[in-house]
């Protein structure tokens, strides 16, 4: 009788553990699904504000059309790639990064433009657009190790296999192009 | 990083619990010796401390922001400001964007408010906001929204009740025994247990003293420790150390203090609001770490990862870190968090344009705030018109133009 309670109590304790542990799984993909979605949130904010920025832009810097076809082109290849998959979308995104980087730089030689109310308002979103891509992915990757750990790490990998959880995927922007300082061209 | 708020929520837990047991000990012994019932004494303190505790739970940011004059604005009054929240919000993965309120004030401050993430809100005065740039900014408000997002700020309401009530407790017994002693002594003449009641006497007394001193204590431990955190934290959202670090080193330079924090809500603030007047903050400890050091850890960190700051911290002020083992060797296996250069805006030196047009976009968003009109003549001055202006045109002062208001 001892004996059926007691292998009774371990069951319990071993159903409830396994709950705890598929609802802390469950949590944590949805907050990465949630991550995911706030990447992609800013990343289209970002095509948003572009037509608007160079439509401002265009009047002062008649001398830079290059750089300005550069943005224009890789915002279309970056929202062409929108439903792609994620190496090539963080590849044109990176590029479109280093783009928008190089006009800002030269708008610095640019005093009337700076002078613009409009476009210091422009900047200041692109700013936050772009530092709010950078920490969405920062969390996303957080939550992806998270996920990952939680997946691969005993005893929870065991409830994780049964009921079919995979990895989660790294956000890897092209670095090497994200850190290189903004070349100015004054061509 | 959960796990290190839960090692800290334990830690804090302990000390809370401590100062709990000081509060009904007061309780017992202020009763005993009043009403010769320990028991009713401790019904009253857990009465005054319920009924503090629900009003600060309920209505505590309420109170707060109202008593510190703090106005909400939204998105398009400062975007800048409101744009920095946000990022802060996404790099802390809060789920609900926080309230912003601005206090009209020169001093250098900032504190968050709420009871849960949901409710949260983060205030600045309109003196930092006007000295601060972009990146000690967002250090500024990465420290908040730790404080929100680790659950401090519900903590540190709760904590500075209890203080409360000790203080208030205490502070009325010490009255009553006072008067009551002038008075000829209602309790020596009761006949029966007089040496127990001597005991009780001396108990009374030494809690009354000490009582108010230990909780303090303990809450300056609980804030302190809490603070350090948050620092480490706002590091890691911002991948930038030094941002804080700078603003850290303009709020230590500042002199001026804040006219509306008291005793109870000073630990919510950035830096401790009540240093003396043109005191600097840096050499006051209590509800605050030494910001020096708080400024020399930051500078120290070589990343922008919690075991980065631990490490840094130990260094500083050796002993243990600040964060569980644990939860290092986790933060440690994420490897990404390399600190980031500085944004474009920030120059090392900065201009005086620079400085003039942040000072002078705040103070027109306080004027918007107080529903002045602002009327640009085309001679270029700006003119102010109060609300309470009942006319149709105004004169420029300037060049004598009359504009329509």
């Amino acid at each position: 009788m001892v004996a059926v309670y007691i292998i009774g109590g371990i069951i319990v304790i071993l159903i409830i553990i396994f709950i705890a542990t598929y609802n802390g799984l469950i949590g944590l993909r949805n907050q990465l699904r949630n991550a995911w979605a706030q990447i992609d949130v800013q990343l289209k904010r970002r095509h948003d504000l572009i037509p608007n920025l160079i439509e401002t832009v265009r009047g002062y810097m008649k001398y830079e059309r290059k750089t300005l076809e550069a943005v224009t082109k890789a915002r279309n290849l970056a929202q062409s790639l929108a439903s792609g998959d994620v190496g090539a979308r963080s590849k044109a995104e990176g590029e479109l990064s280093g783009a928008l980087a190089r006009l800002l730089a030269v708008a610095e030689n640019y005093p009337d433009l700076k002078a613009n109310q409009n476009f210091l308002a422009l900047q200041e979103e692109l700013t936050s657009t772009e530092n709010k891509i950078s920490f969405s992915r920062q969390y996303y990757n957080d939550s992806v190790l998270r996920l990952n750990n939680k997946v691969q790490m005993f005893p929870s990998n065991v409830v994780a296999s049964m009921t079919g959880f995979k990895l989660g995927e790294f956000f890897e922007v092209t670095i090497a192009e994200e850190r290189e300082a903004p070349k100015v061209d004054l061509t | 990083m959960w796990e290190q708020i839960r090692a800290n929520q334990t830690r804090s837990v302990v000390l809370t619990a401590g100062m709990g047991i000081l509060l009904l000990l007061l309780g017992y012994f202020l009763g005993l010796y009043f009403f010769g019932s320990g028991i009713g004494g401790l019904i009253i303190a857990l009465i005054v401390w319920g009924l503090m505790s629900l009003v600060a739970y309920f209505q505590g940011d309420n109170i707060l922001l109202a008593v510190s004059r703090a106005r909400k604005i939204s998105r398009d009054d400062h975007p800048q400001l409101y744009n920095v929240v946000e990022e802060m919000k996404i790099a802390s993965g809060l789920e609900k964007m926080p309230d912003i309120y601005i206090i009209d004030d020169p001093a250098l401050n900032a504190f968050a408010t709420g009871r849960n993430p949901d409710k949260a809100a983060v205030t600045i005065t309109s003196g930092l906001l006007a000295k601060l740039n972009r990146d000690e900014l967002q250090g500024v408000i990465g420290h908040e929204i730790s404080h929100i997002k680790n659950r401090d700020v519900l903590l540190m309401a709760m904590c500075a009740v209890m203080l409360g009530t000790i203080v208030i407790l205490a502070w009325y017994a010490t009255r009553i025994l006072f008067f009551s002693g002038m008075a000829g002594g209602r309790r020596s003449s009761r006949s029966g247990g007089g040496q127990a009641q001597i005991i009780i006497l001396a108990i009374g007394i030494l809690l009354m003293i000490l009582a108010p001193i230990a909780a303090q204590l303990i809450y300056f431990a609980i804030s302190r420790k809490r603070e350090y955190l948050a620092d480490a934290s706002s590091a890691l959202y911002t991948r930038y150390p030094e941002g804080l670090a700078s603003a850290l080193e303009k709020l230590a330079a500042s002199t001026t203090q804040l006219k509306s924090a008291n005793q109870a809500t000073a630990p919510m603030y950035t830096v401790n609001p009540f240093r003396k007047e043109g005191k600097p903050a840096s050499n006051l400890t209590s509800t605050h770490p030494p910001i020096l050091e708080r400024i020399r850890i930051l500078r120290a960190m070589s990343g922008a990862s919690l075991s980065d700051y631990d490490q840094a911290y130990r260094q500083a002020r050796g002993g243990v870190g600040i964060a569980p083992a644990s939860a290092l060797a986790l933060d440690g296996a994420a490897g990404g968090a390399a600190l980031r250069a500085p944004s474009p805006e920030t120059k090392p030196v900065e201009e005086l344009p620079q400085k003039v047009e942040r000072a002078r976009e705040t103070s027109d968003l306080m004027w918007r705030l107080s529903d002045y009109k602002t009327i640009y003549c085309t001679c270029g001055t700006k003119l102010r018109v109060s609300p309470n202006f009942k006319g149709t045109s105004v004169k420029c002062p300037h060049c004598g133009r009359t504009n329509s208001v």
